[in-house]
């Protein structure tokens, strides 16, 4: 075979604008990557390992279509080969999934009715037992009577994990601070049968319709609707059991869905989102009775797979609240988070959360974490970092 | 949110015993925990007690929906009962009507029921009945008004209509925009 060598700047320059040639540029990518993986032999050491890195982003920016500011980001979450099944996964749609409505029947009983109907079914996996997915159907799976009288939902797999991790119980109160359209809130009602109170917050007047649509179709008694932003509470409502925060999110994992992530989400979405992020996960935070006999648990995640918004909004929530630590999510399978990522180094217990990917486990790229909080005071260790920070202030004054 | 007042009390409870009948009092009187009839915005919910305590917290103008929705004023202070009670309408309906499986999906669209997709009726339906549709599985598909009663519906032609639509599980996708 012959070996690959690295187009200079000058030609490729030419190339990028006399033609777009896609198998040239595939051909390219599969050369980079093998190199890459055997950089010692194959490699051209006077240009160096970079070069390589750089013309790779550069041609996969344009033969999957992203900005190259985005792809560059993804890329770093991953080893050289990985990122590429990444790519290629997020090319490919997810399955259709549903969620059985375990308020109005029972998972067997209701893969039986849409298979007399037509549709071909499975279970999801080990995992969940009301979870199914759909793999082929003659009827519009989203309009069967089934479907409204309520006997499922269409839900991503991915979606179903917040709300496990959670584990809500009967008779608690729980809040979901962005809770459109519905599908974490009803699961939550389902799991608890319909008693307690469940708070299903979202800031968007537009898309409480069909939350509410959902809920009154799903046959769930126990809920509030509100429109608030969610970052008024606990101003507004407090001593919660539990707290889930679905956090909005710039949408990395969900990119199959939503191909127009590729090309409008900038540097600055990932500057204002994860400073929403963190103002919304205080405010959930602050949101708990940590006194709760069963609960005082926050669940905190996104469908984006950037670290910027999910490990390092979460260690942001464990310096400024010392009063939660993370613990297990409850879920067997997932990669464990970062406790460190290119130079930034988050707290050990990091490894506590997990992320889900599309090229690993066929859902949504997904983040969760779960804190339980163990007290209700922190004041003391706050003003410290307020002294503090006023000092370092002063002295720069000076 | 406020209580409803005498009169919006009497609107309310002529509609819904058209369905229920007698039935209301278990609404009201239950043995788990007490529940009540509230008006927010024209709409008329039903909620536990705890609900409605720990509600009051929330803002006039930033609650959407609490319990179950039953319905709503019109603007002429008639009550126009909405397919997100079919709940408690379906678990107390005194008269019931149940479809062929393939009358579901007309009715489903909206149209009224016809003698040919007639499973089941109740023995003894007056004519101009409240009742709750059910597809022959049992699941609750809606509500309407017969056009005969069950003996003169056996001598009716196929096509002759049996009970009038009035609202159906369908407008869950059909109405979205205008129910909610």
């Amino acid at each position: 075979m012959d070996q690959f060598v690295l187009p200079d700047n000058q030609l490729l320059g030419k190339e990028q604008v006399e033609t777009e040639d896609l198998p040239v540029i595939s051909q390219r990518i599969q050369d980079i990557i093998e190199v890459l993986n055997n950089f010692k032999e194959l490699g051209d050491h006077e240009r160096g390992r970079s070069a390589y890195v750089e013309q790779l982003i550069k041609d996969m920016a344009v033969y999957y279509g992203y900005s190259e500011y985005l792809l560059e980001k993804l890329f770093n979450l991953f080893s050289v080969s990985e990122a590429l099944e990444f790519f290629e996964a997020n090319e490919v749609p997810r399955p259709v999934t549903i969620r059985t409505n375990t308020l109005r029947t029972r998972r067997r009983d209701l893969a039986q009715a849409l298979i007399n109907r037509g549709v071909n079914l499975e279970p999801i996996g080990k995992w969940t037992k009301v979870g199914l997915t759909i793999f082929d159907s003659t009827v519009p799976v989203g309009a069967t009577p089934e479907y409204l009288a309520g006997h499922y939902i269409l839900q991503s797999a991915s979606s179903f994990l917040p709300v496990m991790a959670l584990a809500p119980q009967e008779n608690e109160k729980i809040l979901d601070m962005a809770s459109a359209p519905g599908g974490k809130s009803t699961y939550i009602a389902a799991l608890m049968k319909n008693t307690g109170i469940i708070f299903a917050n979202d800031s968007n007047k537009e898309r409480t319709k069909g939350l509410v649509s959902n809920i009154h179709r799903l046959g769930i008694k126990n809920t509030v609707v509100c429109n608030y932003d969610g970052r008024e509470f606990p101003t507004v409502l407090g001593g919660f059991d539990r707290v889930l925060l679905d956090a909005p999110c710039s949408g990395t994992g969900v990119i199959s869905k939503d191909p127009s992530v590729k090309i409008n989400k900038t540097e600055k979405d990932f500057i204002l989102l994860p400073h929403l992020q963190k103002e919304l996960l205080l405010s959930a935070i602050d949101s708990v009775d940590a006194k709760s006999s069963k609960g005082g648990y926050i669940v905190y995640s996104t469908c984006s797979v950037t670290v910027e918004e999910n490990e390092a909004v979460v260690n942001y929530a464990l310096k400024k609240r010392p009063n939660v630590k993370l613990v297990l999510t409850g879920l067997d399978f997932g990669r464990e988070g970062f406790t460190n990522y290119r130079g930034k180094v988050f707290h050990p217990s990091l490894k506590l959360t997990r992320r889900f990917y599309p090229h690993v486990h066929n859902m949504d790229g997904f983040f969760v974490s779960k804190f339980k909080k163990f007290s209700n005071k922190y004041e003391l260790k706050r003003k410290n970092d307020d002294e503090d920070h006023k000092v370092s202030k002063t002295k720069i004054d000076k | 949110m406020r209580p409803l007042t005498e009169d919006e009390t009497k609107v309310f409870f002529e509609k819904l015993s058209k369905y229920i009948g007698r039935n209301i009092v278990h609404l009201i009187d239950r043995s788990d925990e007490t529940y009540y009839f509230r008006l927010h915005r024209d709409k008329v919910y039903y909620m536990s007690e705890a609900l409605m305590r720990q509600a009051i917290s929330i803002g006039r103008d930033q609650l959407i929906s609490l319990g179950v929705c039953f319905g709503k004023f019109t603007k002429s202070k008639k009550f126009k009962l909405h397919i997100t009670a079919l709940d408690y309408l379906a678990q107390y309906a005194k008269y019931k009507i149940w479809i062929k499986p393939n009358g579901e999906n007309t009715f489903l669209y909206g149209n009224h029921i016809l003698k040919a997709h007639l499973g089941r009726i109740t023995d003894d339906t007056p004519e101009h009945q409240g009742v709750v549709v059910y597809s022959m599985s049992d699941i609750p598909l809606g509500f309407g008004v017969t056009a005969r009663s069950t003996v003169e519906t056996r001598k009716l032609q196929p096509t002759d209509i049996v009970a009038f639509h009035q609202a159906d599980i369908g407008e869950y996708l059909r109405e979205q925009d205008t129910l909610f």
